[in-house]
């Protein structure tokens, strides 16, 4: 596997106009950059902006700000039949299994319709298409006659996977594709990708508000906060080298089965002020505990603190 | 004398269907926290929706006996319930939000539930209800009583319905997944609560919730269920560390965890 | 073949209502062997003839037999409502669907011409426009068409607004399917069933507007057998020949309520809440 770049975030901001002439920022001048064959995580809590993210990476969403470099052209300005071309290239799997698909639609028709789309495939074909794409998700081939509110959540996000998988994407984004089921079936649908990953080659992007979860599959994470990349860093060293306040307050707030049970458990009070009125400086500055005079007049951006390891704190010494 | 028993409890929906829950047996003592761990459709919650009464739909309790303080609960009429209900046992949901009035005030609904529990004038009970929203640790209760629901967030919202749950000191407290709807730091903070109200108050509580760790975490007594029965049942330690079932060691093994399997 | 018997024997009232429907249209159908007479033979000799064996309704003013009238009139109702029916319905549809799928400036053009013709009262615009155009049924039928398809078009608009941000359109999108495909395959089919429900109430109302707009003399003229202006030349008769008004008010009667009865057990039949 390279290093090499396959999609770059440059710069991307979403604003969404909200009441009484207010601005919410969903997404702070974000810079990221996905690896060719690599998972990069995104985790964060709810509102935190990663959603919007990746909405903007499938296109369902145009950023305010910034480009999204895919293959050397920014894919937020395509358009139209342009845009269309493109879309086999970056493909998603829903977080709800339950809501990700026609409620009318037998699981053959959902699996091979991306390809039926693009005329990739004959209706002849249909039949053995979807028995291909069923067994690479370790599904049994006669699932194809059934439609997904007659299976189980893991299995239905196996045909959401494989739907995924019809175009051959060089990309897929995951938005919380696990966090609706069962925690044996989340380890196994993760092997699955996994697997998918080292046999295909293909890039995630995988939204996740569980840090454990995240740390455990993604090669590099993202933690995200009130719109803002707080700390990037590889999936390896989250347990161990997490600088950021932000990203120790959620490590802080893991139960474990393998935690220290007469501990008490550490994590902050008080909750994320709204994305509507985020202050000036540093966006976690009213809940960190270090928090000094130029957190609330400056925002702290990304430094590099090691290889592969940047935070934005006023507190940390970049290299 | 135990605080409740449940002995060998069956619950089935419908009488031709097969048991949700099977041969359920519980002992605890006052002060203890038990969990319940399962994954869905493992019967957890038809575990404690029994003990309340609250059974939906045709949902029976076939066979075992239910004792509250050495009272069985099985063959309660209304007006036992209701003395009971809210002051010796009372509930807390996934989301607190989803059980009170979305158009009306937080105050107004709290003052309501105190005044069908207990008669008091209003001005009593505006202040008791405050009283109990700064003991779980909201500031500014006044504030949040003049608030409508979808004006908090998640956390504030079950705060509330721990308030609510907490007003009359009940005995025992049941809690449905009462962190699951909410972000991590946010349960982590509403855990602490729970641990704090069994310091003050002494309160006994059953915790069902799908996340193993939390259950671990509160739990003098945990039991891990599966189809309807429990597969495993002890002191958290003797669970955790000596897991008798497959189930339950192939579970701790899918949890994700910081020093545990990675998977790239 | 199994699945449509379950449908009509669970579905009692409806099947009651649709076999009272059909029997309504092959009146129509097979309208000159049941006549006794020719609807339009005058026979002024005849006139105001009270119901005999002879004449089973009556006759009119000029000596027609009534029953023959009546039965030929569900020649001129049943075809001029369901075309309006059907007028109203695709077009609203379509254009609802459009409006909210591509939202902008399409929607905004749309729904604000729909909103002009809420804006004045539906039967006197209709007047209006008849009167423009002439009298005739299929002046008629243009006339409430251009009042009515709002009603259509609002409520498909409104469906396909709640579907457009569903998870599984979004992925239709994401999967490359192209604007048609995911109007088709995915908008349509879940907005017509509403719709059909609504469109077959409305064959009744819609019966007894064309019928009031030609008892108004804004549609159906002399000497076509058509059940409004059967009323509104027998109404001076009332008092001495009250046959020449019961017999088509009731035929009205009988066919809007049967008509609307069937719209409503369409609607328990299809409604998806007891889809199993």
């Amino acid at each position: 596997m390279s290093d090499k770049i396959i999609l770059k975030a440059e710069h991307i901001t979403k604003k969404f106009p909200a009441s009484e002439g207010r601005t919410l920022i969903a997404c702070n001048d974000i810079n990221l950059a996905v690896y060719q064959g690599k998972t990069l995580g995104i985790v964060g809590e709810s509102g935190c902006g990663k959603s919007t993210f990746v909405k903007m990476i499938v296109n369902a969403l145009k950023p305010t700000e910034g480009k999204m470099i895919y293959e050397g052209q920014d894919i937020t300005k395509l358009k139209g039949e342009k845009l269309r071309r493109m879309r086999p290239e970056i493909q998603m799997v829903f977080q709800d299994p339950g809501t990700a698909f026609h409620p009318k639609m037998k699981v053959m028709d959902i699996v091979t319709e991306p390809l039926m789309n693009f005329g990739l495939i004959k209706r002849s074909q249909k039949e053995d298409k979807a028995r291909e794409l069923l067994r690479l998700v370790e599904l049994p081939e006669d699932y194809i006659y059934r439609f997904p509110h007659s299976m189980s959540g893991g299995q239905r996000q196996r045909v959401g996977i494989a739907r995924a998988l019809a175009l051959e994407p060089k990309i897929i984004v995951c938005d919380e594709a696990t966090s609706a089921l069962d925690v044996s079936v989340q380890d196994r649908i993760i092997e699955l990708l996994v697997r998918l990953q080292r046999e295909k080659g293909i890039s995630y992007v995988f939204i996740c508000h569980d840090v454990a979860l995240v740390q455990s599959l993604a090669h590099q994470v993202a933690v995200m906060y009130l719109g803002n990349v707080v700390e990037v860093l590889p999936g390896s060293e989250v347990g161990t080298n997490a600088r950021h306040p932000y990203t120790q307050a959620l490590l802080g707030a893991i139960f474990s089965t393998k935690m220290d049970f007469t501990k008490k458990n550490e994590s902050i009070e008080s909750e994320a002020p709204s994305s509507l009125n985020t202050p000036p400086g540093c966006p976690f500055q009213n809940r960190c505990s270090q928090c000094r005079e130029i957190c609330k007049k400056e925002r702290p951006i990304l430094k590099k603190i090691s290889e592969g390891h940047e935070a934005a704190c006023h507190m940390l010494q970049g290299v | 004398m135990d605080l409740l028993n449940m002995k060998n409890i069956t619950v089935s929906y419908g009488k031709n269907a097969l048991p949700s829950v099977e041969n359920f047996n519980l002992d605890m003592k006052e002060g203890q926290i038990v969990s319940i761990v399962g994954e869905s459709g493992s019967g957890k919650t038809t575990v404690i929706r029994s003990v309340l009464g609250l059974l939906p739909g045709n949902g029976r309790v076939e066979q075992g006996d239910i004792l509250f303080r050495g009272n069985s609960l099985l063959n309660l009429n209304k007006e036992q319930w209701k003395e009971l209900r809210g002051s010796e046992i009372s509930m807390i949901f996934q989301d607190s939000g989803a059980m009170i009035n979305p158009i009306r005030r937080i105050g107004d609904q709290f003052v309501e539930y105190i005044r069908t529990h207990q008669k008091m004038p209003k001005k009593e009970a505006w202040a008791k209800a405050a009283d109990m929203l700064t003991r779980m640790n909201l500031p500014h209760s006044d504030n949040i009583m003049k608030s409508y629901p979808f004006q908090l967030s998640g956390g504030m919202r079950q705060r509330v319905g721990i308030a609510m749950a907490m007003t009359f000191q009940p005995k025992l407290l049941l809690a449905d997944e009462p962190t699951s709807a909410l972000d991590v730091t946010t349960q982590a903070q509403i855990v602490r609560q729970f641990m704090e109200l069994r310091e003050q108050y002494g309160t006994s509580m059953i915790i069902v919730t799908h996340n193993i760790g939390v259950a671990a975490y509160m739990a003098d007594q945990l039991l891990v269920m599966k189809n309807g029965k429990i597969v495993d049942a002890g002191t958290r330690d003797s669970v955790i560390k000596h897991p008798a079932s497959d189930y339950t060691k192939n579970l701790l093994a899918a949890v994700p965890e910081l020093e545990g399997k990675r998977y790239v | 073949m199994q699945k449509k018997q379950n449908i009509f024997m669970k579905n009692k009232m409806f099947t009651i209502y649709l076999i009272l429907a059909v029997g309504i249209i092959l009146i129509a159908v097979f309208a000159p062997q049941i006549a006794t007479h020719d609807p339009s033979e005058a026979l002024l000799t005849n006139a105001l003839k009270s119901p005999s064996r002879e004449h089973l309704f009556g006759t009119d003013k000029l000596g027609r037999d009534m029953f023959s009238r009546v039965i030929y009139g569900t020649r001129a109702s049943l075809p001029a409502a369901f075309a309006l029916v059907g007028i109203i319905f695709a077009v609203g549809s379509l254009l609802g669907i459009i409006a909210g799928y591509f939202g902008g400036w399409i929607d905004s053009v749309l729904m604000r011409l729909a909103d002009m013709m809420v804006a004045f009262p539906g039967m006197v615009l209709a007047i209006a426009v008849a009167g423009i155009l002439g009298a005739s049924i299929s002046n008629a039928v243009i006339a409430i068409a251009l009042v009515s398809w709002t009603k259509y078009a609002r409520m498909a608009r409104s469906l396909v607004l709640k579907m457009k941000g569903d998870d599984y359109v979004e992925a239709a999108r994401v999967t490359g399917s192209t604007n048609p495909h995911i109007l088709f395959r995915y908008m349509l089919p879940s907005v017509i069933p509403t719709l059909i429900v609504t469109a077959s109430t409305d064959i009744g109302g819609m019966m007894l507007e064309l019928a009031g707009l030609s008892f108004l003399g804004f549609g159906a003229r002399p000497p076509i057998p058509e059940w409004g202006l059967m009323l509104s030349e027998g109404r001076s008769y009332m008092q001495n020949a009250p046959w020449v008004m019961i017999f088509p008010g009731l035929a009205i009667l009988i066919v809007v309520a049967v008509f609307n009865l069937l719209g409503d057990s369409l609607r328990d039949v299809l409604d998806p809440r007891c889809d199993d």
